[in-house]
C-alpha cells in the first residue's frame, strides 16, 4: 500500500495528473487555484513534461485544444471567471471531440465576485457554458483523496469518449490539506488515438481536427453523433453516493462536494434529536444521477432538499429527477459563505417540524 | 473517542499555519483522520491569519471549524474574533504577552502563557507558536508528544528541531 501523505488539494491534483500521464499543463493564475499551476511549474519540467503559463485563459485553453489534438494527455485549471474565458475553447474542444481535463476550483460570482468557496458555476458546468449542443462530464470530488482519484478517472473517461471532462471543486477543496494516497491503478484498456493530428505515421492522409461543418446536413449528423455519445456516457458513467438512506427518512438532502460533508455533520446532529435524514451526493453532476432519486423517493416523508453554495442551481436538476413525486426544498448560501451544520439542521427542522 | 476541532489564530508571520500543519502531521502519524484548512484572503501579509485543524477517529465533515473544542490565539483581534467560537467546556489558549485583555468567557478552560518571553528564554521569539502548541498537546492529549516531535523532525527545518523541542516542552508545563 502506498503511504499516506498530507497534501493541499491544489497540489494533490497536480501530482495526480502527473501520475495519470498528463504530458502538458497550460494555465493562468487565479485565486483560489494558483497552487495547481505553481505546483505544475515545479514538477512538470522535472519529469520531462510541459508546463506553460499562457498569456491569458483564452490562450491556455487553445493550447489545450492543440495538445489534445496531437493526442497527448493535457490539463488546464482555473477558477470561475477564468473558466468563463475558457468557455469558447471548451465548446471547440467538445465540437472537435478531443479529450482533455479541465479543473474548476469555484469561487463566488458573478463577475469578478470574490475568492471564497462557492458552487455557483453548476449551471455553467452542466448546462453549457460555451455555445452549442455539447455536454461536459463533470466530476465533483468531496475530499482531497477523491480529487486525486478523479483526476485519473477524468483522463480515462476523456480518452474513452473523446470528450472534455471537468473536475469541479470549491475553494475549500483546493486550499485544505488532507491525507492522500496515490494508489497504483491498473491501466485501463483505452482506444488508440488513431485520429490524432500528429503527422502521417504511415497513414495515407493527414488527420484533420475541426469543429466547422458548413453544410447543415453534415453538422446535424455530427450533432447526432455527439448526442449518441452523450447517451452512452449517461448509461455508463453515472456516479453517486447514498448516505444513511437505508431506512424510512424524514427528508433527503441532495448536496455535492465539500458541502456534502458538512451535510453529513448536520445529519449526525439531527439523528441525536430523533430526525432521520438521508443524503444523495451526486458525484457526476453531469450525467446527473437520476436513478439515485428513484431508489429513495418512496422512503422520504417530506421529500428532498437541495443544499448548495449558490442561489439555487442544482435544485432544478433535483426537481427534474423527482418529477413531482415529492416536494423539493432548497437551502443555499452564496458569495463565499459556507453553511454550518447547525444552520442546515435548523432549516431541516423547519421543514420536518422539529423533534419526533 | 479522539476528536479535536481547533482554530489557530494570530498575525501572519507568527507561524499560525505551520503550528496547525505540524499538529495535522502528528495526527496523520497516529492514523487519525486529519484536515487543515487555512483562511485565505486578499489580506495575506502582515494581516490576520488563521487555520482550522481537525483530528478525529471519525470521518471529517466540514474542514472549516466553527465550534472549536480548542482555540489558540496570538493577538488581540483573534481573541475578539474567536473567543465566542469555543464550545462550552472547551479550551482557550492565549499568548498573554500579546493579548492585552482578559477573556470574558467563564464557561471554558483558559490557559494563559507568556509565550513570547518563554520563547525568548529558549532562544528565539519566533518559536512562541511551539510553546503554545506544547501546552495544547499536553492538555488535550490529542496526539502523543513523540508523534509531534516526529512530525517536526520530518517536516520542519532541521536546524530548528532542538529549539522547537525545547519550546514544546516548556509549553507543555502549562498544560499539566
Amino acid at each position: 500500500m502506498a503511504q499516506k501523505v498530507l497534501m493541499k488539494g491544489n497540489e494533490a491534483i497536480g501530482e495526480a495528473a502527473i501520475h495519470a500521464g498528463c504530458q502538458c499543463f497550460f494555465g493562468y493564475p487565479i485565486t483560489p487555484q494558483t497552487e495547481v499551476a505553481a505546483y505544475m511549474s515545479r514538477r512538470m519540467p522535472k519529469v520531462g513534461r510541459v508546463f506553460l503559463q499562457a498569456e491569458s485563459e483564452v490562450a491556455a485553453i487553445n493550447m489545450v485544444y492543440g495538445a489534445a489534438g496531437a493526442g497527448v494527455r493535457v490539463m488546464t485549471s482555473s477558477s470561475s471567471p477564468g473558466i468563463s474565458l475558457k468557455a469558447e475553447g471548451i465548446s471547440y474542444i467538445a465540437g472537435a471531440e478531443l479529450p482533455c481535463v479541465i479543473l474548476n476550483i469555484v469561487r463566488g460570482g458573478p463577475g469578478l465576485g470574490g475568492i471564497q468557496p462557492a458552487q455557483s458555476d453548476y449551471f455553467q458546468a452542466t448546462k453549457g457554458g460555451g455555445h452549442g449542443d455539447y455536454k461536459l462530464v463533470v466530476l465533483a470530488p468531496s475530499s482531497v483523496q477523491e480529487m486525486v482519484d478523479f483526476v485519473q478517472d477524468a483522463f480515462d473517461i476523456a480518452d474513452k469518449y473523446r470528450t472534455p471532462v471537468m473536475i469541479m471543486g470549491d475553494g475549500m477543496l483546493g486550499q485544505m490539506m488532507e491525507p492522500v494516497e496515490f494508489k497504483e491503478r491498473p491501466k485501463k484498456e483505452l482506444p488508440e488515438k488513431t485520429w490524432a493530428a500528429n503527422g502521417l505515421r504511415g497513414r495515407e492522409k493527414h488527420n484533420v481536427i475541426n469543429s466547422l461543418f458548413l453544410k447543415p446536413e453534415e453538422l446535424e449528423a455530427h450533432n447526432n453523433k455527439l448526442q449518441e455519445k452523450y447517451r452512452e456516457i449517461e448509461k455508463n458513467e453515472v456516479r453517486y453516493e447514498l448516505y444513511n438512506c437505508d431506512e424510512e427518512m424524514d427528508l433527503v438532502i441532495v448536496s455535492y462536494g465539500t458541502l456534502a460533508r458538512i451535510c453529513k455533520n448536520a445529519i449526525k446532529m439531527l439523528k441525536k434529536e430523533g430526525i432521520n435524514v438521508g443524503l444523495i451526493r451526486p458525484i457526476t453532476l453531469w450525467p446527473y444521477p437520476v436513478e439515485a432519486f428513484d431508489k429513495v423517493v418512496d422512503k422520504t416523508k417530506h421529500g428532498f432538499i437541495s443544499v448548495e453554495m449558490s442561489c439555487g442551481q442544482m435544485v432544478e436538476d433535483v426537481q427534474l429527477a423527482v418529477n413531482g413525486r415529492k416536494p423539493v426544498h432548497f437551502y443555499g448560501r452564496s458569495g463565499g459563505m459556507v453553511p454550518t451544520p447547525a444552520e442546515i439542521a435548523n432549516k431541516i427542522k423547519g421543514i420536518v417540524g422539529g423533534a419526533k | 473517542m479522539a476528536n479535536q476541532e481547533i482554530i489557530f489564530a494570530g498575525f501572519g508571520g507568527q507561524g499560525i499555519l505551520s503550528m496547525g500543519k505540524f499538529l495535522a502531521y502528528a495526527g496523520l502519524e497516529e492514523n487519525l483522520n486529519v484536515s487543515w484548512f487555512p483562511s485565505y484572503g486578499p489580506e495575506m501579509r502582515g494581516g490576520t491569519s488563521n487555520c482550522s485543524v481537525i483530528l478525529s477517529d471519525e470521518p471529517i465533515g466540514s474542514p472549516l471549524v466553527v465550534d472549536a473544542t480548542t482555540v489558540v490565539v496570538m493577538n488581540r483581534p483573534s481573541l475578539d474574533k474567536f473567543e465566542s467560537h469555543v464550545v462550552k467546556g472547551g479550551l482557550l489558549i492565549i499568548d498573554s504577552d500579546l493579548v492585552n485583555r482578559e477573556p470574558e468567557r467563564t464557561d471554558i478552560e483558559i490557559i494563559k502563557i507568556p509565550a513570547q518571553r518563554i520563547a525568548e528564554e529558549v532562544g528565539s521569539k519566533k518559536i512562541a507558536n511551539m510553546v503554545l502548541l506544547g501546552a495544547l498537546v499536553e492538555k488535550t492529549k490529542i496526539v502523543k508528544m513523540e508523534s509531534l516531535l516526529k512530525a517536526l523532525k520530518e517536516h520542519g527545518k532541521e536546524q530548528f528541531y532542538e529549539l522547537n523541542k525545547k519550546a514544546l516542552e516548556r509549553g507543555a508545563e502549562f498544560g499539566r
